[in-house]
Formats: C-alpha cells, sequence, structure tokens
C-alpha cells in the first residue's frame, strides 16, 4: 500500500480549517518537560555488531526452550506437533487481514468453523464464538453476558477463579450497576454452602473455575443444581486439556463455558498472545459476544461458510451491542483447531490422563520429601497439585533454577493466606528422570 | 405500499390494533421494507410494563438494528413466540403472522394520539 503524503498547500488548507497556525501548536498540550528537542542517538555501527549486541542481550533470557518447567498457574508447558506450526505458517494464515469475507476467504471461515465445532463437541454445549482475546476477557464476557440476559447485577465468583481474571472482571465491571461476591476457599475448595448461603434473587451467575487457581479438582454438579434453582447462570471456566478427563461444561449444567486456550497448540510465550474460547447454550447466542461463523448453503446448494448473527455486533448495533469485542484470535484459534484436530479425542483423552498421572506421580514424591507435605487434605487434583514447605520459598527457586528447573509457583503473591504454598505443575511433557530430578534437588533445599 | 385503514400508526411505525382494550402492535410494511431482511426480534417479557413513546423491544436486521417503540402504555400480556424461530414473518407478514407483542392499555384512549392510516400515508410522502 503507497503512502502519500499531504503537501505543504494542503498541509496549509488543513491548519487553516481547523484554525492552527503551525504543526507545533497541534503539540502544545504536551508538556515541556515531555518534549524530545534531540535524540541523542550513538553512532551507528555495523550490522553484525548490532546483530551481536542484540544476540548477546537476548541469551540473557532463559526460556522453556532451556529449563524444565514445573509450573502452571495460568500458562501450561504442554508439547505442540511439528503439525501446528506447519499449517499455521502457511501465509494465506499468517499473513491475511480480517479475512472474514465469504466472498473471498472461504478457507479461513472453514478453519473457524471447524475450531467452533470442535470446542463444542470438548465442552459439550451447542454454541461456540471464533475465539477472544484470552481466559481472563473471556470470563469477564461471560459475566457481561449473563447480566445481560439476566437483567440481573450481582455475580458470585469463587476465589478458586485465576486471581488476575478476578481482577479483569472487575475492571469490565467498572461504571456499571453491579455487584461481586467473592466466595473464600476451604481446603482449597469452593464450600457449596457458602455458595447456597450467597445466591439470591440478584445473581446474575455463579463462576466457577475447575481446576481451580491452586489445582483442586471442583465440585461442579452441584453448582449447576444451584444455578438452576435459582434462575441464575452457571459460567464454568475450564482447562481445556483438563477436558479430555474431566465431566465437560454442559454435564455438569453449565450454561456458559470459557477458559485460557494457550493449552491448546499456544506456546507458553511471555504468557501470552493466545485466545480465549467460548461456549454456551443454544438460548443465549443472540447475547454472546465475538465473531461467529456459520454454515450455509449458495445459489447453487454448494457448502459454504459466512460470518453469522453478526446483528449482535457493533457494526450493526453500535452503543446496543453485545460486546465491544469486533475481532478474534483467529490465528491462534486456529493452532487450536489443528492441535486438536491432530490428537483427537482419543488422543486428547491419552494426554489428559498423562497429565493427572504424572503430576500424581510427582505429588507423592514430593511430600515424601522433608519439609513438604499436602497444602489440602486429599485435594483431587488435574496437573496441578498444591504443596505446603517450611522451606524458605524464594531460596528454593534460585536452587531450582540454578539446576535448570523453572520451579512451582509460590501462591504468596495473590493468596496471603497460602504464603507456605506453592503449586506444582506436571504436563505430559515431563518425563519420570525430569521428576525424579525434580525431587532429587528438592531434597537438598 | 398496504397501510391497513383499520389500524392507528406511529411516527416511528409501529402499527396498533384495538382488540377490545387490548392493543396488538407490529411494524408496517413501509418499516419492513426499509428495515430489509430481519434476522432477530428482542421481544419483551410478558408481564413488563411499557409506556407510550418509550423503547421496549429491538428488532435486529442484516442492516441495523431498531428501537421499537410502545404505542400505548400497559402491561405485555403476549409475545409472538413464532419470531425467534422465524424472524422474516415480519417482513412476509408486517401485519398479521409477523405482529411483535400485544398490551393490555392502561389508557386505550392514548390511541388518539396515533396517525390514521390516511395521515400516516401523507407522513411517509414528505
Amino acid at each position: 500500500m503507497e503512502y502519500i503524503p499531504s503537501n505543504p498547500a494542503e498541509v496549509k488548507e488543513m491548519l487553516a480549517s481547523i484554525g492552527a497556525s503551525g504543526i507545533d501548536e497541534l503539540f502544545a498540550p504536551i508538556p515541556a518537560s515531555a518534549r524530545i528537542e534531540k535524540l541523542h542517538l550513538p553512532d551507528g555501527i555495523s550490522e553484525h555488531a548490532l546483530v551481536k549486541r542484540f544476540q548477546t542481550l537476548a541469551a540473557k533470557n532463559r526460556s522453556l526452550d532451556n529449563l524444565v518447567c514445573f509450573r502452571g498457574a495460568g500458562v501450561y508447558d504442554h508439547f505442540i506437533p511439528t503439525l501446528v506450526e506447519d499449517i499455521i505458517s502457511r501465509p494465506e494464515f499468517y499473513t491475511a487481514y480480517t479475512p472474514y469475507q465469504a466472498e473471498a476467504s472461504q478457507g479461513t471461515l472453514q478453519t473457524i468453523f471447524e475450531y467452533q465445532s470442535m470446542i463444542c463437541a470438548l465442552t459439550g454445549l451447542d454454541v461456540a464464538n471464533a475465539s477472544l482475546y484470552d481466559g481472563a476477557t473471556a470470563v469477564a464476557e461471560a459475566v457481561l453476558l449473563a447480566m445481560r440476559t439476566s437483567g440481573r447485577s450481582s455475580v458470585i465468583l469463587s476465589a478458586g477463579i485465576h486471581p488476575e481474571y478476578r481482577e479483569v472482571v472487575a475492571t469490565y465491571l467498572q461504571g456499571i450497576a453491579s455487584e461481586i461476591v467473592t466466595i473464600p476457599l476451604v481446603n482449597g475448595a469452593t464450600p457449596a454452602a457458602a455458595l447456597k448461603q450467597a445466591i439470591n434473587e440478584k445473581t446474575a451467575a455463579i463462576v466457577i473455575q475447575s481446576p481451580n487457581f491452586v489445582g483442586t479438582v471442583e465440585e461442579m454438579a452441584v453448582v449447576g443444581t444451584l444455578a438452576a434453582a435459582n434462575n441464575a447462570l452457571f459460567i464454568a471456566v475450564v482447562n481445556p486439556i483438563s477436558l479430555g478427563l474431566l465431566a465437560s461444561p454442559q454435564e455438569v449444567g453449565a450454561h456458559i463455558a470459557v477458559g485460557e486456550g494457550q493449552a491448546l497448540g499456544n506456546p507458553s510465550g511471555m504468557g501470552g498472545f493466545s485466545f480465549g474460547f467460548m461456549a454456551c447454550r443454544k438460548e443465549l447466542s443472540w447475547k454472546m459476544p465475538g465473531r461467529i461463523v456459520g454454515q450455509t448453503t449458495d445459489t447453487q446448494g454448494r457448502r459454504g461458510f459466512v460470518l453469522t448473527l453478526q446483528s449482535r455486533e457493533q457494526h450493526i448495533r453500535r452503543e446496543k451491542a453485545t460486546s465491544n469485542i469486533c475481532t478474534n484470535a483467529a490465528l491462534n484459534a486456529l493452532a487450536g483447531c489443528v492441535y486438536m484436530s491432530g490428537w483427537g479425542p482419543d488422543g486428547l483423552r491419552t494426554i489428559a490422563y498423562t497429565n493427572a498421572q504424572k503430576c500424581r506421580y510427582a505429588f507423592e514424591k514430593i511430600i515424601a520429601v522433608p519439609g513438604f507435605s499436602p497444602a489440602f487434605a486429599n485435594q483431587i487434583f488435574f496437573n496441578e497439585c498444591a504443596v505446603k514447605t517450611t522451606k524458605n520459598i524464594q531460596h528454593l527457586q534460585k536452587l531450582l533454577l540454578k539446576n535448570g528447573i523453572l520451579g512451582p509457583m509460590g501462591l504468596a503473591r495473590w493468596y496471603p493466606e497460602f504464603a507456605d504454598v506453592v503449586l506444582f505443575c506436571v504436563t505430559e511433557i515431563r518425563t519420570k528422570e525430569e521428576i525424579d530430578r525434580l525431587v532429587e534437588v528438592l531434597k537438598q533445599a | 405500499m398496504n397501510i391497513p385503514t383499520e389500524l392507528r400508526y406511529a411516527a416511528s411505525h409501529e402499527w396498533a390494533k384495538n382488540e377490545n382494550g387490548t392493543v396488538r402492535v407490529g411494524v408496517s410494511d413501509h418499516a419492513q421494507h426499509e428495515i430489509t431482511d430481519v434476522v432477530h426480534v428482542e421481544l419483551p417479557a410478558v408481564g413488563k410494563t411499557v409506556e407510550q413513546g418509550q423503547p421496549c423491544a429491538v428488532v435486529e436486521s442484516v442492516k441495523a438494528a431498531f428501537d421499537i417503540y410502545a404505542p400505548v402504555s400497559g402491561t405485555i400480556i403476549a409475545v409472538n413466540e413464532k419470531l425467534s424461530g422465524s424472524p422474516e414473518l415480519v417482513n412476509q407478514s408486517p401485519y398479521k403472522d409477523g405482529f411483535f407483542f400485544v398490551i393490555k392499555a392502561s389508557d386505550i384512549t392514548q390511541l388518539n394520539a396515533l396517525m390514521s392510516a390516511d395521515d400516516y400515508q401523507k407522513n411517509l410522502a414528505h
């Protein structure tokens, strides 16, 4: 695309039209202290020297390429088959910009439809959208959806939901008449009695994450029953890999299922970029945020794909739109789609089982080490387990790093009551040797 | 343009039909033509109180979303359930199968504030 700058005559005309005497006047609101009069850049260096300088800087980083990762807390180190990169790096996918016109982008629309279908299969719910930005905003959007649908203003959040997701929900609810009721964890899980106590006629939704942030697999079915009895919506925040093993959101009575999609075919990166997924029951589809791809037939009866239910969105409903979002994380969702497609239902089941088994193996060995014990009695966990320790956690992390291990996440940062608890994550990619070695290092702490 | 004479019309293109104190409401043939293909209708809940001239429903087309204003005050006693599965009824049969809802009017004389078919027709000509 060529850039055609304005010529001096045009600039003069535009300035006159807005009543400005010169371009400098347009920068007047910026205080003098914040202005740069002259950039003091060093002299240029050769391309080779420049490359060497940046390589040296980059080498100071350590990544999961050279660290054995036992940390999760929302972002997970899973094996990503080469197939994923192979497909998503195709220029048609990798470089396309907003390819949603039916007449030009059937391939893209088809992949999104396939992605949506897989999310529906995974969650058991009827409709999925084309993806959202991430798990945190997906939860916030689900809360808004529940409030929109019910006309109610209060929402119950478990303290077991990722703390940063809860912060984002609070941010999204700013300026809207609303109430957030947070239910504290008891023995690492959300107590059903407290939920029963908190729910009332103002409750738009109950939001529970499972497995929750401290690793516990929550009792979900009881929440479904409670929500239904009070005409509130049940929003399930789920780990998509865990759905290869645990009961689906549909089976436990959820109206909406959301979560972070990173574990499906996306690298940990630096905690992003990634995608959020959302699926819901059919009757909620007209209130759902985000793009939705639908299947249809053309004038000759051939199958085709289009963006559908578009009148929910901003370009048609404007200020009455279901949400501000007018995009999706297409490439990341595509990676997730290829990942799910490549493994298939049986593969996903095997991966989920392997996660659970390896984490259980690690847990049993870790708690046998003096100074380490279960944080929560009889915790039922998936691939993350909470361990209480008498060791100095900062020293422990340093020791592990020295041994090439990215250690467990300390919970003190978000849960002051769990200042002595760390969260170990073990995915299918960790070997028995790596786990045994971790335990040996823990013994030295 | 079809403008049945027995109906009353709002400037915002809703029609109102007096059915012995209850008022059936929809949008005119002119309106459905301007809106183009209706894809979704958001109807008020039965039992909801509505006020004359206030928005109480939304009709969505491939073009835009439009507020529907209550032509009289009262309570919603029925909504057109068929519209959720067949929103195109608004385009195909705006005065019959494509009606939106029925209001139990709190003051039936409010209908006098609406236009006759003749006046509505003249209004459209501007």
